[in-house]
This record gives C-alpha cells, sequence and structure tokens, in this order.
C-alpha cells in the first residue's frame, strides 16, 4: 500500500526517469545493433576472426557493470565525460556486443547451403546475396539477439545512476542510501516491469519483422 | 553447345591434393541433353560445377556456343546459363513468382515482362498460375517445388542448362512425371543440357549422350544405345548393370521395330485368311480389322483350317494392342501381362499400322551384337525374320 502510494504520488518522477531509462537503453542498443549486425556478418568470412571477435566480445560481458562503469571514469575524463549520459552508453553498448554479433553470426552461418548455391548459381553476387536472400532469412534470429540485449541491459543501466546517468537506477540507490524500501521496492518493480513490456513488444516487432513463409503444407 | 576443354580440379586437402576431375575432354552439341554419370565421387558433380565455375576450375577451358567463358566474371556467366540442384534451393523468404522472376530482375528486366514470363513458364512447367504464383514455396509439394526450380532456371532463357541430380529427391511416381514433362519441354525449348545422375535409368531416358566418369577420369562418352550395347570396360560394363540388354527397350520406339500390318476384314472368308497366312509364313494367327482398320480380334490357323465361313464370325478378341509411339520396354511387359508374343500396332486414330513380335525384337535388339561378333555390317534382309517375310 505504501509503494503504492509513493507511486501514485510521484508519478511525474517516475514517468521522467522511466523516459530517461528507456533513451538511455534505445540509444545505446541502437548503436550496437548499428555496429554489431556488420561485424556479425563480417565475420563470417574468416572463422580465425570469427572466434577472436567472439572471444573478446565474451570477456567484455563478464567484466561486472559497476567495474566497467569505474574503469571508464578515468579514461573519459580526458574528454570531459567521466560519468554521466556518455560512460553508461558505451558500457551498454559493449555489453549489447555479444548478443547481437553472435546472434548474427550465427543466423548468416546457419542459411541453408542449397540456399546460398542456388544463389550463387542464378548469379546473384556476394551483396544481393546477403541482401535479397541471407538477412531476410536470418532477420528472426538477429532479431533474438537485439532482444536479449535490450532486456539484459534494462537491468544494467538501473546501475548507471551511480554514475550520474540517471534513469530509474536513481529511484533504487536513492532507496538504498535513504534506507528507504518503498523508493527501492518501486525502482525495482518498475525496470521488472519495463524489461517484461519491452521484451513483449521486441518479440511483435521480431514476428512483422521476419519474412513471410507461408504455412508448411 | 558445351565444350570442354582438359578441365582439371585438383582439390587440397590435409592429406595432400586429390584429383577430383582430371583432364576432361568432352562436347555437348547444341539441343542435346548429356548426362553424366557415375558413382559419388567420381567427379561428375565436379565437373559439371566446374562450367558455371561455382567449383572454380584449376586449370582447363570451358566454350559455350564457342565463347570462351574464362573471360566473363562469374555472375554474368551465371545468370546465361540455368541452374538446378538436387536441394531444389528456392528462397523461401520469396512468393513462386518472386522465385521464378529473380534473374529476369537482375538482368534488369521491366516489371511488365519478367510478370509475364512467370504466367509463360508457370504454364510450362503445368502449374496453375492463379494457384501459385503468390504462394511460398513451403506451401508446395517437393515435386511442385522443383517445377519451379526448372522455371526458374529457365526465367531468363539461357541456351545452356546444368542440372545437378535435379529429380533425385522426387518419390519415383512423381519423379516419372516430371522427367517426361521435362523431355516435353526439352523437345520445343532444344536447350543444350548438362545433367549430373548416379541413376542408370534416368541417364537412358533423359540423354542423347552418357558421360560415365569413375575417379575423376571421363572413362565413356557415347550414345546410351552404345553405351548400354558395347560398355567400353568391365567397370562400365558393372555399372550400367547385368540387365543393359534390357534397359535398350526403352530406347527404341515400336516404329523402329514393327512389321507390315498383315490382316483380314470380318467379311473374308476364313479360306481367304489362311491363304494369307500361308503366304506370309504366320504359324498361328492373323489380326481381324474393322471397315476403318482398327484391330478388333484374331483369327487362329487353326480355325482357318477346321471350320467354315466368314472371319468376323470365328475370331476371338484382342488382349492388346500397342501404340507406335510407345517404346518396347511396354511391348515387352504387355507382352508378358498377357502371355502374348505378338501385337498389332496402332496409330493415334487406333488404325492397326503394323505388328510387332518378340522374335522381331530380339532381333533388332541383337543386331548391334551380330555386328559385333561378324565385324561387318550385315545386309538389310538379316534384320527381318524368316518366318514374317513380307512378300504379301
Amino acid at each position: 500500500m505504501e509503494i503504492l502510494n509513493f507511486l501514485i504520488q510521484n508519478h511525474d518522477l517516475l514517468l521522467k526517469l522511466t523516459i530517461e531509462h528507456i533513451s538511455l537503453v534505445a540509444v545505446a542498443v541502437g548503436l550496437a545493433t548499428l555496429t554489431g549486425v556488420p561485424i556479425g556478418i563480417a565475420i563470417t568470412q574468416n572463422e580465425r576472426v570469427a572466434n577472436i571477435v567472439l572471444y573478446t566480445a565474451s570477456i567484455i560481458i563478464t567484466i561486472p557493470s559497476i567495474a566497467l562503469f569505474g574503469l571508464m571514469i578515468p579514461i573519459l575524463s580526458v574528454i570531459g565525460h567521466g560519468i554521466g549520459y556518455l560512460p553508461a552508453v558505451i558500457a551498454v553498448l559493449l555489453y549489447s556486443q555479444l548478443p547481437i554479433i553472435r546472434n548474427t553470426y550465427t543466423a548468416i552461418n546457419n542459411v541453408d547451403p542449397a540456399l546460398r548455391e542456388a544463389a550463387r548459381g542464378i548469379g546473384m553476387s556476394p551483396m544481393q546475396r546477403l541482401r535479397m536472400v541471407e538477412i531476410p532469412l536470418a532477420i528472426p534470429v538477429i532479431m533474438a539477439g537485439i532482444r536479449i540485449a535490450v532486456v539484459m541491459n534494462i537491468g544494467v543501466m538501473a546501475i548507471a545512476s551511480y554514475i550520474g546517468a540517471g534513469g530509474l537506477g536513481v529511484l533504487i540507490s536513492r532507496g538504498i542510501t535513504q534506507s528507504d524500501p518503498r523508493q527501492l521496492v518501486a525502482g525495482a518493480i518498475a525496470v521488472s516491469i519495463l524489461a517484461i513490456i519491452a521484451d513483449y513488444s521486441l518479440m511483435h516487432l521480431q514476428k512483422k519483422l521476419t519474412p513471410r513463409e507461408g504455412t508448411q503444407q | 553447345m558445351i565444350k570442354i576443354n582438359n578441365l582439371t580440379k585438383i582439390f587440397k586437402t590435409p592429406n595432400g591434393p586429390v584429383t577430383a576431375a582430371n583432364n576432361i575432354q568432352m562436347e555437348v552439341p547444341e539441343g542435346e541433353i548429356c548426362v553424366l554419370l557415375g558413382p559419388s565421387g567420381c567427379g561428375k558433380t565436379t565437373t559439371l560445377k566446374m562450367i558455371n565455375r561455382i567449383v572454380p576450375p584449376t586449370s582447363g577451358k570451358v566454350f559455350i556456343n564457342g565463347e570462351d567463358t574464362s573471360g566473363l566474371d562469374t555472375v554474368s556467366l551465371r545468370r546465361n546459363i540455368g541452374y538446378v540442384i538436387q536441394q531444389i534451393g528456392l528462397f523461401p523468404n520469396m512468393t513462386i513468382e518472386e522465385n521464378i522472376v529473380l534473374v529476369p530482375k537482375l538482368l534488369g528486366w521491366e516489371s511488365a515482362r519478367y510478370k509475364k514470363r512467370a504466367l509463360e513458364l508457370l504454364d510450362m512447367v503445368a502449374l496453375d498460375p492463379s494457384v501459385f504464383l503468390k504462394r511460398y514455396p513451403k506451401e508446395l509439394s517437393g515435386g511442385q517445388q522443383q517445377r519451379i526450380g526448372v522455371a526458374r532456371a529457365l526465367a531468363a532463357d539461357p541456351p545452356v542448362m546444368l542440372m545437378d541430380e535435379p529429380f533425385g529427391a522426387i518419390d519415383p511416381i512423381n519423379r516419372e512425371i516430371i522427367q517426361d514433362e521435362f523431355l516435353k519441354m526439352q523437345k520445343v525449348l532444344n536447350k543444350t543440357i548438362m545433367f549430373v545422375s548416379h541413376d542408370i535409368d534416368e541417364a537412358v531416358k533423359m540423354s542423347n549422350r552418357i558421360a560415365i566418369f569413375k575417379a575423376g577420369e571421363l572413362i565413356q562418352y557415347d550414345t546410351p544405345d552404345n553405351i548400354l550395347a558395347h560398355p567400353k570396360d568391365e567397370f562400365v560394363k558393372n555399372f550400367v548393370g547385368d540387365d543393359r540388354a534390357l534397359k535398350r527397350l526403352r530406347l527404341v520406339n515400336v516404329a523402329q521395330v514393327m512389321e507390315p500390318p498383315i490382316h483380314v476384314l470380318q467379311t473374308d472368308s476364313l479360306s481367304d485368311a489362311f491363304q494369307k497366312m500361308q503366304a506370309c509364313g504366320y504359324f498361328h494367327a492373323i489380326t481381324l480389322v474393322n471397315k476403318s482398320t482398327q484391330p478388333i480380334g484374331f483369327v487362329t490357323k487353326e480355325a482357318t483350317q477346321t471350320r467354315q465361313g466368314q472371319c468376323g464370325e470365328h475370331y476371338i478378341g484382342l488382349k492388346s494392342v500397342i501404340s507406335i509411339n510407345d517404346d518396347l520396354r511396354k511391348v515387352a511387359s504387355k507382352m508378358f501381362t498377357h502371355d502374348i508374343t505378338w501385337m498389332p500396332c496402332v496409330d493415334d486414330e487406333g488404325r492397326m499400322v503394323g505388328q510387332i513380335t518378340q522374335k522381331g525384337i530380339t532381333h533388332y535388339l541383337g543386331a548391334t551384337y551380330r555386328r559385333d561378333s561378324y565385324q561387318n555390317p550385315p545386309n538389310e534382309s538379316e534384320h527381318i525374320d524368316p518366318s514374317n517375310t513380307t512378300s504379301c
């Protein structure tokens, strides 16, 4: 009851923090998609490079977020952005690389070799094959990677409030420092609900983007 | 016309280089179907794929209609060669129409033109455009999908087609149907086709020429009849099978073997029938036809000798007739089914135009072997069975 009252009384703040949170994750994962998908496609050309890239992305994802934020403070201080928006976006961008690159790589690699041969055989150039055959068929798996990145990083972004990036993490960190369970729980619930809604709507987007294939006879 | 000159492919493997195709030399004349035949790993598929450079050749040249293809870039080379593979490879994210018009689209045709082409092609492969045009490949059966695969390969009307076991994944009944349809289409289209198969029956049925491969070498390249009648070595002999003489039945039409028609009318008297049989040297019976020379029965020699009257009163119904367009396999099958040794041959209107006998068939097929043993061509009269000599 207390929590509900708190939420109603502070709905302005809640909305502002939610929007902040969404925009942080959206910008970071959006940028990660722009980098991760082309990297994922590119590394299908060379297995050794693919292994190195995927290994590096795996290492990045194992760094605890709080440590990553800490590491970036001295580095980004050079350009005057040691804390705040920029390091938060960069951290999430790095965390998103693994699911996006790996899913793209797997999806493109798993396109039926017969389709690839047919595409080559009828005289499609490598770019045409990618654009007309391989990417459309890989879309569901690539989208699944993006979904994982979004949901995972909605959680990670909650910690970014410690470096002053804002978002729903503000409620949580305040709840801890002020020993105020109302704020803490409200923040945690808001983050969870946001993650569920994001996952659900991305699933719909994924279905929309998946090319129609008809139903199996 | 496809001409292959000293084509060689050496694959580098961890266990050292492997020669998949060694100095292949062959030529497929325009409008013919050449089947590359052999056990798996014999180099037939590698040879086929070197033509459109899906497999880049180690050395050697490919000429298409006299043009050296090594000067062409792979993309434009492939757009001028129809390519059909066993796994069909229709793009599941595109409709049937989009699949078919892909090559014309890549070649920059106008949309009205390629849409019209899609309709034409669906008609050609015997699928109703109003039903199939907007469907997706997964909604089609395997046989239907491969028809679309063939239509896609034909879309830009390439002079040459490469087919890698195109009907291998289709069930036997549909395979026969599609093969027949394909042969019918080929009669009109007159493409130069290279076709990989491991099935000798398919090869005999589809090809004008057969190339037999073994361990990367082209062993024998000849017409199906010559391959079956004169296999070059033990390997070819074993590969085409012990029943190779039977396989030749498919290659010969009734019209090539039948003898001139001898028949009697219903109104002829039995003694006339007897005279006719004596004159032609028939031992058993003579065909009875109606006024429009359609065979309806036969009169036995015994009846002509023991009874009186007209043929129409003493005939026995026919068990079977054969069309002159059928092959000897069907003749043999009908003969075995009905336990008979001869049959009247009819044209499309059902009129008797000849007759075919077991003796005539064995004689025809045996001629090529006798030629071998005599080492000189037989004279014409040797072809004809003495008992059926046609002085009538």
